[in-house]
């Protein structure tokens, strides 16, 4: 072992001490300066946030009455009428896309992260999954109008869950791989050094460590397909009363305020702004149920 | 399979292995390995870091498989079966041949159910007979007297030592006939360290110990027999006071003494 020599204190130290004190104020200023511009990019941010938010309630509050909800949607220029039909039919169209894509997302996720890592298909799949992530929703919307819509020679609920579902899938299958792939390998040795089946390695150790994430996932699918116009345009399309029939059309939320804002009529164009305030508030509540889980993943 | 070797061991083998080769991708990290390990008695692994007694301790349990550019060549016989080419079930064998890693590895479920989970593998125990097997798991990991009022709760709300020994309770839950312990203390403090070389010293009258320790003192404390090994190769395997006081390569003793290493 080599001998430490301490060198005596003297001129030599205190210079050294100026130039350390000197870095450090330096230091501290581009630090000033950092948190500065970071500050300013979150209130930049937060400023646009905030206005939708005060802009929905002043405008969307007071057409939240009663009869929003229990009554169906009026012809132009009537005293009365609500959202029921529409928020009826996003609501449901919303709660069977997820019902649909959910399984299908996560299975492809599990075969992704567990099986098909570095396999060809799973490449492929990877790579297309990517593709459908980054699809405009309303050439999803326009793909079920021509396999569905067009072929049954009628505008339905069920090519609507269909156009929303296959948005939820990709969202589903990349954070089910990604939160998947976030479980550290010595996890699953351990769990296969007992002796337990890879099926059940994934069911009851990875899956379930990746549990919050993967709910996370889901609800941010949820939170997306809520407020999407696009693919229901041509899927779903709009109906003025209320259907629980998923064959015919079906009014959804966004496709209503779509057409009673670009209306003239005040009746109108105030229940679009009630539409807007009920879909806003739903999806921060998702957004911050997504949040919440994430944070208490343990 | 007979083949007469050259070693110290005297007592009765549970694993024998046999011209072992192992490769990651094209890159050798075992060559040529013979090696007898005793029964009811601790090995330990010692030598620098790459020198493959980790990878040699895989191969015991066939957990390099799960790793598709991994392979084995040889022989491992456990009760004079060879585990790399048996056609029974790899679950069955590590179920004979349990393993603690060097991280714990708290499954996401509650105490009880990180060592009940392994048990419902290979056995439908009624409740009452399952709750004596795990209280019989953590008083032999020596766990049972800290978490015996909190069975319910997740177990990675615990230490890391408790953690571990956690994991020791798991793996001889199932009752394995042989246990590997690979760097089982390198994440904890000395306390539970201690515990936990006392508890592999208890092991010994049920089960095989096989230990990978980076430890030197470790392995010299809690050790029957000691394996040196070196970039893939086995230098020298004997009693562990025969590898320590008089070692018979200048290899093994440059690396126990310090100059090496």
């Amino acid at each position: 072992m080599n001998t430490v020599t301490t060198t005596a204190a003297g001129p030599q130290n205190s210079a050294l001490y100026a130039a350390r004190v000197g870095k450090y104020a330096r230091r501290k200023r581009v630090n000033a300066i950092a948190l500065t511009l970071s500050l300013a990019a979150m209130a930049f941010g937060l400023v646009w946030l905030v206005w939708i938010l005060v802009e929905t309630v002043r405008l969307g509050l007071g057409g939240l009455t009663l009869s929003l909800f229990t009554e169906m949607t009026p012809p132009p220029q009537a005293e009365t009428g609500g959202l029921a039909n529409a928020i009826f039919g996003s609501v449901t169209m919303v709660t069977l896309a997820t019902l649909l894509g959910t399984p299908i997302g996560i299975l492809a996720g599990i075969y992704l992260a567990e099986y098909g890592q570095k396999t060809w298909l799973g490449s492929v799949t990877r790579f297309i999954n990517d593709i459908l992530l980054a699809a405009p929703s309303i050439v999803i919307g326009l793909f079920i109008y021509s396999v569905v819509v067009a072929r049954m020679k009628s505008f339905s609920g069920w090519a609507g869950v269909l156009a929303l579902a296959l948005i939820v899938i990709p969202v589903v299958i990349r954070t089910t791989e990604n939160m998947l792939a976030l479980i550290p390998n010595a996890l699953r040795e351990a769990a296969y050094a007992l002796g337990t089946p890879k099926w059940k390695v994934i069911m009851t150790v990875t899956l379930k460590s990746a549990r919050a994430g993967v709910l996370t996932g889901i609800l941010l699918a949820l939170a997306r397909i809520a407020g999407e116009t696009a693919p229901l345009l041509f899927t779903a399309l709009s109906n003025q009363f209320w259907t629980s029939d998923l064959a015919s059309p079906m009014a959804s939320l966004p496709v209503t305020i779509f057409k009673f804002a670009m209306s003239p009529y005040e009746n109108w164009q105030k229940l679009a702004w009630a539409g807007v305030f009920l879909i806003t508030i739903g999806v921060l509540v998702l957004n911050i149920l997504a949040r919440t889980f994430l944070r208490n993943r343990h | 399979m007979d083949k007469k070797l050259d070693l110290p061991v005297t007592e009765k083998p549970k694993l024998s292995v046999r011209d072992l080769n192992f490769y990651y991708g094209s890159f050798q990290a075992l060559k040529n390995i013979n090696l007898d390990i005793p029964e009811n008695k601790v090995t330990a692994f010692i030598g620098p870091s790459g020198c493959g007694k980790s990878t040699l301790l895989r191969t015991f349990n066939r957990m390099f498989e799960l790793y598709p550019e991994q392979r084995a060549e040889g022989q491992i016989m456990l009760d004079g079966e060879n585990i790399l080419t048996s056609k029974e079930d790899v679950s069955l064998i590590r179920a004979k041949v349990g393993m603690v890693f060097q991280k714990p590895t708290p499954f996401p479920m509650s105490i009880y159910d990180n060592i009940a989970f392994g048990v419902k593998l290979f056995e439908t125990l009624p409740r009452i007979e399952m709750d004596e097997r795990v209280e019989w798991a953590l008083k032999k990991a020596a766990l049972w007297n800290e978490v015996k009022d909190k069975l319910n709760q997740s177990g990675s709300g615990l230490s890391g030592g408790q953690q571990q020994r956690l994991c020791i309770a798991r793996g001889i839950a199932i009752k394995p006939e042989v246990l590997l312990l690979d760097e089982p203390c390198s994440a904890l403090d000395p306390i539970s360290t201690g515990k936990i070389e006392e508890l592999i010293h208890e092991l010994k009258s049920d089960y095989t110990v096989v230990i990978v320790t980076h430890n030197m003192q470790q392995a010299a404390r809690s050790s029957d027999y000691t394996a040196y090994m070196y970039l893939g190769d086995l230098i020298e395997f004997g009693p562990t006071s025969d590898v320590f006081m008089k070692p018979k390569k200048k290899d093994t003793e440059d690396y126990i003494t310090g100059r090496f290493g």
